[in-house]
């Protein structure tokens, strides 16, 4: 390791450590707004791993989250909440293995119509099966973990998802998606195998988002097909990424932050109006902040130290 | 027979509606996630004229069409073009538009949303039953149907027999070479974009003649308009109008013989039927 | 010894609809030997590059390299069974550094080099092609030929037991021209195989050991540079009927 990787190393832990004491203090408001942003932040940099070096757009993360809840919401009653989780990543590793190989050989434009489908289409075959099957609409899950918990867990998630992006960003694969990123022709012609190299990283990506969805299940415990599967959310980890800076590891995560804080002001006060705003926030990441907080940043400090 | 004609009448508007995206993807090479609200904006105009001032839907696209055009090409001036001058690639331009555009729809929805509410609509307008085959459909599908079939021929005509449809044509192929030729690429690309908008609100205003709408319903029908273009092949424009009868007909098999709220999977596993074989569009020729 | 058929050729048509852009090509090029592809505009040079080297799927024909059918198969597979090229038009990894850009040709292909060897082997390359100085520079700094260099040396990072070089000393002024001459003469001495795409006479005289040449998709005539440049339809290929 060099000496600025021990050094982000260490500022990683201390502000890990620093959340994780969140729950200690408060229960009501910074509590929830804490497990709201560590979702977010898990997934929007689970987001970045695979949408920061190869521009493909991914819409699939709802997808993928409900995937993960409803895994939890059918068999709790059959398995132990643990190994439920366990379920839930390796069909989410499974779905997205799939719709890799079948998108991601192509354009982006095929993959993102087809991701922003990928909820609908999954709400809709486990809505006409429930149906079918005569079950009800919704789901019970009923557990005896609390918030805290919750919110130590994706604290403890997000943890693994630094350590994953890292050990890319330095492996030959993390090389292999840059190349990517920067020139397919140059890179098949170097002998990189294009499509696998995407697929994988597709799949680290969805895996998570499925872990997340399993591991708030037990916070709504009662699930429906059409909160599990909300478009929202896929959009809202779009922005939040793309806001913070998809290119860098730590992007995410400058964008999560304010963005919640204010998001959740704004739809407080007016609920009416989210979906404009949303609108707006798309507009704003596109035309004012084309690189993301991160890239102001390091613009910034890059003026500073030149200024030295 | 019954899924058959059902099949026809569905996909004569679906035709419509993919040709306007086509006009905006094919030749102004943005991919615009927006379209399906505009679609919706021109139910909701047609609705309004409909219970405001008594004017039938086919008469409200005289004026609904020349408004979206005006709409769509202040939307290209002001959000689009920016994006194409400052793309350094076409990736770029491509995740850029879809982003936009994106935001574009959000705003759709949100205004329509304040101003008409959130709640279902339909008005009744020439629900007479009309038997054909020992089966009944609403004169309204059908009128809806003949309009479409109308425009688009008029659209396909203008665009392979006229000097303007010959430049847009020839942007479409190959932008670099349309501007040898003289052709101010910029504003063709603004001209189809806009075309396409005022298409797809005239799309708009004949489905709302028979369907139910709502402010958000816009992405249902820009995915289905995406998957036609796709499986019919990217700028083929011949492509795109079997392509919506196939569509036409595998929603209605599979919402008569499965279950209604199937139709999107159904379009789903036709686009991946597509992805997987004929990547290229059941028309397109193999790039090189 | 005899020496061993590097890259064979037989029969490689690719049609793109009804437009044929290579008919029928059939040629061999033995190991350590530089084959000149040559012939006008639009002849399919290009194309034929780019079938050997599987940008493109070949029509029909099949090609074989060191006895190893490779048409049909990948770029990214052909690139690790030892085909190198670089490109008509000079492709850069503009967000990379020159070191990072030569370090991409051999990590994935014919050579799998990481960490500090990768790096030993990407400087020398660098300075094999005279960009010694340039190592950490950006790729935005560079000019054209440094470029055109520095794709070179990510070409030969992956040690190719076959190089395509496309037109790769277009665009470049006589002093610029010479200096790439050498370069690829150094390589000649090296023992490498090479087939180059090129319109610059000087070039192919003195580099090319064998030619073949090529009309509106066919082998037209293929012989030692002195030979085709002599040759009538060689002559009306490129001038017109008159001049034969």
């Amino acid at each position: 390791m060099t000496r600025t990787e021990i050094r982000n190393f260490l500022i990683t832990i201390v502000l890990f450590a620093l959340a994780a004491l969140i729950p200690l203090s408060d229960s009501g408001f910074w509590l929830s707004m804490g497990i709201t942003i560590a979702t977010y932040m898990v997934l929007s940099t689970s987001w970045a791993l695979f949408s920061g070096p190869t521009h493909y757009i991914s819409l699939a993360t709802g997808a993928f989250y409900g995937i993960g809840m409803f895994t939890v919401g059918v068999g709790i009653e059959l398995l132990p909440y643990w190994v439920l989780v366990v379920v839930a990543a390796v069909i989410g590793a499974v779905v997205a293995a799939l719709v890799g190989l079948a998108t991601l050989r192509l354009s982006g434009v095929y993959f993102v119509i087809f991701t922003l489908g990928l909820a609908e289409l999954i709400r809709q075959i486990v809505t006409w099966v429930q149906t079918t099957m005569g079950s009800s609409s919704g789901l019970y899950v009923l557990t005896n973990i609390t918030e805290p918990i919750i919110f130590w867990e994706l604290l403890i998630l997000g943890i693994i998802v630094y350590f994953i992006g890292w050990w890319i960003n330095r492996s030959r694969l993390g090389f292999a998606l840059r190349i990517i990123g920067n020139d397919e022709v140059v890179a098949v012609h170097s002998g990189i195998n294009t499509a696998a190299a995407k697929i994988i990283l597709f799949v680290v990506s969805g895996t998570v988002a499925t872990i997340v969805g399993a591991l708030l299940a037990p916070r709504l415990s009662y699930i429906e097909s059409s909160i599990a599967f909300s478009p929202m959310l896929s959009f809202i980890v779009v922005i939040t990424a793309l806001l913070g800076g998809a290119q860098r590891l730590w992007g995410p995560i400058v964008g999560v932050i304010p963005f919640m804080l204010v998001w959740d002001f704004l739809t407080a006060t007016f609920p009416n109006q989210t979906t404009l705003m949303l609108g707006i926030c798309f507009l704003l990441v596109v035309y004012a902040i084309p690189n993301g907080f991160a890239g102001l940043i390091e613009k910034y400090s890059h003026r500073l130290r030149g200024r030295t | 027979m019954e899924i058959l004609l059902g099949g026809i009448l569905l996909g004569g508007t679906y035709a419509l509606i993919a040709m306007g995206l086509q006009l905006q993807y094919g030749v102004a090479r943005i991919m615009n996630l927006a379209n399906g609200e505009v679609l919706v904006a021109g139910s909701f105009g047609a609705l309004w004229l409909f219970t405001g001032a008594q004017i039938n839907p086919i008469l409200a696209i005289v004026l609904l069409a020349p408004a979206a055009y005006i709409l769509n090409y202040f939307i290209y001036l002001i959000f689009l073009r920016p994006l194409v001058r400052r793309a350094k690639s076409e990736g770029q331009l491509e995740v850029d538009s879809i982003l936009s555009t994106f935001g574009i729809s959000f705003i759709f929805i949100g205004l329509l949303h304040a101003i008409f509410g959130g709640e279902y609509f339909n008005y009744e307008y020439l629900e007479i039953p009309f038997e054909i085959f020992g089966q009944a459909y609403g004169v309204n599908r059908i009128i809806a149907f003949v309009g479409a079939a109308i425009l688009a021929a008029l659209l396909y005509i203008w665009l392979t027999h006229t000097r303007s449809g010959l430049r847009l044509r020839a942007v479409s192929v190959t932008p670099s070479s349309a501007r040898l030729v003289g052709i101010d690429v910029e504003r063709t690309s603004a001209m189809a974009f806009a075309l396409g908008g005022a298409v797809t609100a005239a799309g708009g205003s004949l489905i709302s003649m028979f369907d139910t709408f709502d402010a958000s319903i816009g992405v249902v029908f820009t995915m289905k308009a995406l998957i036609i273009v796709i499986l019919g092949g990217v700028k083929e424009i011949r492509g795109t109008i079997v392509a919506a009868f196939i569509l036409g007909f595998a929603e209605t098999a599979v919402a008569t013989l499965i279950d209604p709220g199937l139709t999107l999977a159904a379009a789903f596993l036709l686009f991946i039927l597509v992805l997987l074989f004929r990547p290229q569009g059941l028309f397109g020729r193999q790039s090189s | 010894m005899a020496a061993r058929s590097a890259l064979s050729v037989k029969n490689a048509t690719k049609n793109f609809g009804g437009l044929i852009a290579v008919n029928q090509m059939s040629f061999d090029i033995e190991e350590h030997e530089v084959l000149g592809l040559i012939g006008p505009n639009g002849s399919g040079k290009t194309t034929m590059m780019n079938l050997i080297s599987g940008a493109l799927r070949i029509s029909s024909g099949h090609i074989q390299l060191f006895g190893h059918v490779i048409s049909g198969q990948s770029a990214s597979q052909i690139s690790r069974l030892g085909v190198a090229r670089t490109f008509q038009l000079v492709r850069m990894l503009n967000s990379m550094t020159v070191l990072e850009n030569v370090e991409a040709g051999g990590v994935f292909g014919h050579r799998k080099l990481w960490g500090g060897s990768l790096q030993m082997q990407a400087v020398e390359m660098l300075e094999k092609v005279g960009m010694g100085d340039a190592v950490y520079s950006p790729i935005s700094a560079l000019t054209y030929i440094d470029q055109k260099r520095v794709e070179l040396a990510r070409a030969l990072m992956s040690d190719p037991r076959l190089l395509l070089l496309d037109e790769w000393l277009a665009g470049l002024n006589p002093s610029e021209l010479q200096i790439g001459i050498d370069l690829v003469n150094s390589l000649r001495e090296e023992g490498r195989t090479i087939i180059v795409v090129e319109h610059v006479m000087d070039a192919i005289r003195s580099l090319c050991d064998r030619c073949v040449v090529m009309n509106s998709g066919y082998k037209i005539a293929e012989g030692t540079p002195a030979e085709v440049l002599a040759d009538e339809e060689v002559i009306r290929a490129y001038l017109g009927d008159d001049h034969a």
